[in-house]
């Protein structure tokens, strides 16, 4: 555990002394701005989120892979990944240490841009419960795309090939109901429950994506669900674990 | 400390490591010598716990590589070939993190962290990125990560790589300096750099270790031809060569190539020269009379020993020609 904390303060360190971060925050707050005011800019527009989470939802397929992609990637390059499998250290907390810190940063970044929520407060009346049901999903949102951005990282010393990988993943998963909605039967069910968030219907600026759909869907109604919660924590747990099968067999090759 | 038996290690088909055994004592500082792929990186990762055997035993401070490879990489200090350092951190902020990640706690760092600090002398660079230091400066950040945590082992894969002559003494400097105190294993493919350090040398070629001993054993051993330098006043080159080849000892005579024509002008009076006797035929003493007989003046005669580029090449060539 204290070697998880180390490697996590390590990275959060590093992520404020690079540009990275700021950028990223930067087109996080202007993308998830620009859904959120078009949400609510219409007469009689629902005061809620909803805008803003389909924006957020929709970028961090690219921003999260981002946010990863120099976390293993550059150990490899440096050759510091040498240092780290040769110190007392098993790969898991390398890996989750990793995570965590990048974790931390999407936290802030959400954190930094609830004024959106401090605005609907001020100029309406929002419903409570989907406003908080719909944050506790894109934090759980947050780190399974985390976790898939990781484990690209891991996969070569090119961070590019970890966005591209990562974003690759994600967009996948994305858009699997391109595949599922020509499909039929149990196949298609099962793809179907692979639909990670916001379909591409995000840029129907009446549901907003997130409303039909993808795991998503229920959070940003209010509905908080076992099988949403469920999916996002495995896919989380599955790539992180990959990510440290990835390592393990590093040593091997 | 260091402990090899029958340590194989393949990649895939090709085999890197074929069948090594080795000890290394508490205390010593054993060169590993040997060209480019010959499987010196490949051993020390082993012994690091950076990778495991594909057969064989290796232990470290009585720690099996794989079994208890946590234990191993607590009592170990690495310094790989491309020296691994995040270069968007100072120099303390990266020894101190490197520190944690090897297990000290936050009061041993914070009373070791100076000490290695003047030790691999980084002073006046301990706020400088790393990113900004020079070649031997981050070698020297390198070396300190290695010692940082005070393992009983310390590996270095080719510590003098890619600096500048002056860095390299320096850097040599320190690494004896260490050894005064700790169990090393240092790679090299520069010769005289092991002769200088270490007290032991391991050969390795193709993945097998093909000597194991002192430098100077080394060189006695395989000496098939007693080299002579010699420095006659009054004698003309020719008239030299030709009566010290005339003796049934001498295998060669020549002027010594490895002076330069300005001093060899200077120095005609005391011509230096270069024979090569057969071994343990009391030659130097029959060359000593010969020049002494011609009415010469003997100003010179020193026996060198074989050097390491020469052992080297015998021993290499000898294992080409075995196979």
């Amino acid at each position: 555990m204290r070697f998880i904390t180390v490697i996590a303060a390590k990275e959060i360190r590093t992520y404020f002394s690079s540009p990275m971060a700021y950028v990223v925050s930067a087109a996080f707050l202007a993308i998830t701005g620009f859904f959120f005011v078009a949400s609510v800019s219409d007469a009689f527009a629902e005061a809620s989120i909803r805008g803003y989470l389909a924006g957020a939802v929709f970028f961090m397929i690219f921003m999260s892979p981002a946010l990863t992609m120099r976390l293993i990637a550059e150990e490899q390059k440096l050759g510091t990944l040498e240092l780290l499998l040769t110190s007392p250290l098993r790969e898991f907390e390398i890996v989750v240490g990793k995570f965590l810190a990048a974790f931390v940063m999407i936290l802030l970044m959400i954190v930094l841009s609830l004024y959106f929520v401090i605005v609907l407060f001020v100029y309406g009346d929002p419903d409570i419960g989907p406003l908080l049901s719909g944050l506790l999903g894109l934090a759980l949102y947050a780190g399974a795309t985390l976790a898939v951005g990781l484990f690209a990282s891991s996969l070569s010393s090119n961070q590019i090939v970890g966005l591209v990988v990562g974003s690759g993943i994600l967009t996948a998963l994305t858009i699997i109901d391109f595949v599922s909605a020509r499909l039929t039967g149990l196949v298609s069910q099962i793809l179907d429950g692979f639909q990670l968030g916001a379909s591409f219907s995000v840029f129907d600026l009446d549901s907003f994506g997130v409303a039909e759909g993808g795991h998503f869907a229920d959070f940003a109604k209010g509905v908080i669900s076992v099988t949403d919660i469920a999916y996002y924590l495995s896919l989380t747990a599955v790539f992180l674990l990959l990510t440290v099968l990835v390592l393990e067999a590093r040593r091997w090759r | 400390m260091i402990k090899i038996e029958h340590m194989s290690k393949s990649y895939g088909p090709y085999p890197a490591v074929i069948d090594i055994s080795f000890e290394v004592l508490k205390g010593e500082i054993v060169g590993f010598l040997g060209p480019n792929g010959a499987g010196k990186t490949t051993t020390m990762r082993v012994v690091t716990g950076f990778t495991p055997p594909t057969s064989g035993d290796v232990t470290v401070s009585g720690y099996d590589v794989v079994s208890h490879s946590l234990d191993v990489r607590r009592h170990i200090g690495y310094l790989p070939e491309t020296v691994p350092l995040y270069v968007d951190m100072t120099v303390t902020d990266y020894l101190r993190y490197m520190g944690e990640i090897r297990g000290m706690n936050r009061n041993w760092v914070k009373e070791r962290l100076p000490k290695v600090i003047d030790m691999v002398r980084l002073g006046e660079y301990r706020n400088t990125l790393v990113g900004r230091l020079s070649k031997g400066y981050r070698q020297r950040t390198g070396i300190a990560q290695a010692i940082l945590h005070e393992p009983d082992v310390l590996v270095m894969d080719e510590p003098t790589i890619g600096i500048d002559p002056i860095q390299v003494v320096e850097t040599r400097e320190l690494i004896s300096d260490l050894g005064q105190e700790h169990t090393m294993l240092l790679s090299s493919h520069i010769l005289p750099e092991v002769s200088a350090i270490c007290k032991r040398v391991l050969v390795i070629n193709d993945g097998r270790i093909v000597a194991d001993d002192q430098p100077e054993a080394l060189s006695a051993k395989l000496q098939h031809a007693e080299r002579i330098e010699i420095s006659v006043r009054g004698a003309e080159a020719p008239a030299f060569i030709n009566a010290i080849r005339g003796l049934s000892v001498v295998i060669d005579a020549r002027s010594d190539q490895r002076v330069s024509v300005v001093q060899r002008a200077a120095r005609e009076k005391f011509a230096p020269f270069i024979v090569d006797a057969r071994p343990n035929v009391q030659a130097a003493e029959k060359i000593a009379r010969t020049v002494i007989d011609n009415g010469w003046g003997l100003t010179n005669l020193t026996p060198l020993p074989m050097t390491l580029e020469e052992i080297f090449l015998e021993l290499t060539t000898e294992e080409d020609l075995g196979e």
